[in-house]
């Protein structure tokens, strides 16, 4: 048996070469778009940085940016790195406390389908209620507003997850075919998102004059981003959970 | 369903466990608050943090100003 800590470490790192590598696509994928997105803005005159703050101020455009574009560039490995490593570590977490729960033998499938249903609620979920806009989108004004419902549909589309397996594993008393466990999982997880979907607020701050192409290439970027990410973390994690077994049997064989 | 025992690969849920679980996410989650939403209040670095994660932040799905 593997402790807390050996599973938390290998999710660290699992998580550090998920960011690092996902941060990759996001470089090749995303940079050029963002750089798109920042000359329509530089070209309407708005100033981008959150540091000058006060658009009245007539000087602000003249400022330096605190952190050139170079330097934003190789920052976006440190926040993909960062934010692989936190989500790693809360994966394996999750895995520690959830894996005696999940009906499979299986510690790939169990990775695997934790993954997977990591990336629906945290990622899919939210993406579809409220997609990712690059630079030059979005009103500093509501930005408290947009970070909480983005929260909000982080964690119901968690819930969601939970209510369709839930209501799957109550189905199977109803009877072991597929369709039905499936047909009753899927729906309640469907129910919790459309209802989701209805009550919070729909927010569109996209100009009118935005070029539909590049925002629709950004926000593919921004979903393969994270699809990389929640995939390698996926069979990351089952790839070293598999060593872990072997040296178990062999342990045992030896034994 | 029985999960045969050799399979489980991770040790009994205890309330130590537990508390242990709740601190690490605490810290992870304090993480990626730093890269997604911290603007120096955190990382006591004033926005230079903010700014330098801010292309990976916005590919990364999360609103930004």
């Amino acid at each position: 048996m593997r402790t807390f800590g050996s599973l938390l470490v290998r999710g660290l790192i699992v998580g550090l070469f998920a960011g690092l590598l996902a941060g990759t696509f996001a470089y090749v994928m995303g940079e050029p778009h963002i750089d798109a997105a920042i000359a329509i803005e530089e070209a309407a005159g708005a100033t981008h940085t959150h540091e000058t703050g006060d658009a009245a101020e007539p000087a602000a455009a003249e400022e330096e940016p605190l952190v050139s574009r170079d330097s934003q560039r190789a920052g976006l490995f440190l926040a993909t790195a960062l934010y692989g490593v936190a989500l790693g570590g809360i994966f394996a977490v999750a895995f520690a406390l959830l894996r005696r729960k999940l009906r499979t033998p299986s510690d790939s499938y169990a990775a695997l389908g934790l993954a997977a249903a990591g990336f629906v609620g945290v990622v899919l979920i939210p993406f579809l209620k409220y997609p990712p806009n690059p630079p030059a989108v979005g009103d500093p004004e509501t930005i408290t507003k947009r970070t909480i419902t983005y929260l909000l549909t982080l964690v119901i589309g968690l819930l969601a997850v939970w209510a369709g397996v839930a209501a799957s594993r109550w189905a199977a008393r109803l009877g072991e075919q597929p369709w039905i466990r499936w047909g009753v999982g899927g729906a309640a997880f469907v129910a919790t998102v459309v209802a989701a979907y209805l009550i919070l607020p729909a927010i569109n701050e996209v100009p009118g004059s935005f070029p539909a192409t590049l925002l629709w290439q950004f926000r593919f970027a921004s979903l393969g981003t994270q699809a990389v990410l929640w995939t390698l973390l996926g069979f990351g994690y089952a790839a070293v959970m598999d060593r872990r077994t072997k040296s178990v049997h062999a342990e045992a064989v030896t034994a | 369903m029985p999960t045969p025992a050799r399979s489980v690969a991770v040790p009994a849920v205890s309330p130590r466990l537990l508390a242990l679980a709740l601190l690490t996410v605490g810290l992870l989650l304090m993480l990626a608050y730093l890269v997604a939403f911290d603007q120096g209040a955190v990382s006591r670095s004033g926005m230079y943090l903010h700014e330098l994660m801010h292309d990976g932040r916005h590919l990364l799905g999360v609103p930004c100003h």
